[in-house]
């Protein structure tokens, strides 16, 4: 059997949203949620990291061919969230859009990639902010 | 135990080529990539060695010493060269970036005194990179 490799690439698209919670009064969504409340919304660039894992196929070299997957990233998240209002999207009609939930949203995309295995996303909010998410179940803990 | 990480640079030429397909193939597979002038990356070797701190010196490995073996065994083989053409493990594969990460391992597995091998990652670009973990990871 061929060596397992991990494979990692890094897309970028810039979105904005707006941290509100329909259920709870306008004072509780400024104590919870602070500027990102402000009723306009605001934007950020984001960096999504999305890493497959697979056997390093003989003939090509690759664990997944990088035109397949840029073409799913395309389709699936950049023409999706990339210049959009996450707040207007289907996934966050009942959903805040926090980073941690487009991270599972993330995960729920490319877990549908066909050709490797989902290893981990990674959403990088600001340079100072980022959040990985493993998958349903997957232990808290991780190396790095 | 501790992970400890050292970073080094190359840049190289390399393209992706299967001998064995028609040049069809090789350009339906690879696209752009199958160009058979080359083309090149900056590339950054991430090396990361598990051990366990020494008490006298407070080192997993000595610093310099790893910087060393990555030099002699990795970026004075690789750095300003054609891979293809000019390294021997991409005779029979191609240098794609798993390959290279994998290559790499195979070139310091072994060699680093006092600790292990955990990881070799490979930058092609700031947004494509490759992990290996070893054989049997």
């Amino acid at each position: 059997m061929s060596p397992i490799a991990h494979l990692s690439r890094r897309y970028s698209f810039s979105a904005s949203h707006r941290l509100h919670v329909d259920a709870i009064s306008p004072e509780a969504n400024r104590a919870t949620f602070g500027k990102c409340n402000n009723s306009f919304g605001h934007g950020h660039n984001y960096m999504a990291q999305v890493t497959f894992s697979g056997h390093v196929d003989s003939a090509t070299g690759m664990v997944t061919n990088l035109a397949d997957l840029d073409a799913f990233s395309r389709r699936e998240v950049l023409d999706l969230f990339d210049v959009a209002n996450l707040n207007t999207l289907e996934c966050f009609r009942d959903l805040t859009p926090t980073t941690e939930n487009l991270s599972v949203e993330l995960w729920r995309i490319y877990s549908q990639y066909p050709h490797a295995r989902l290893e981990r996303i990674r959403v990088e909010e600001t340079g100072n902010n980022s959040f990985d998410y493993f998958g349903e179940g997957a232990p808290a803990a991780h190396e790095e | 135990m501790i992970l400890l990480t050292r970073k080094a640079d190359f840049s190289a030429a390399h393209f992706y080529w299967n001998d064995a397909w028609s040049e069809e193939e090789n350009a339906r597979v690879f696209g752009k990539c199958a160009n058979r002038q080359g083309h090149g990356h900056n590339y950054t070797l991430e090396v990361t060695v598990a051990g366990d701190i020494d008490p006298v010196t407070g080192f997993v490995v000595d610093l310099k010493q790893l910087k060393d073996i990555m030099e002699r065994e990795v970026v004075s083989v690789y750095d300003h060269r054609h891979l293809n053409h000019e390294v021997p493990e991409f005779k029979t594969m191609v240098p794609t970036t798993e390959n290279i990460a994998i290559a790499i391992w195979r070139r310091l597995d072994g060699k680093i005194p006092n600790a292990k091998l955990h990881r070799v990652r490979v930058y092609e670009m700031p947004t494509l990179f490759a992990d290996f973990y070893g054989e049997g990871a």
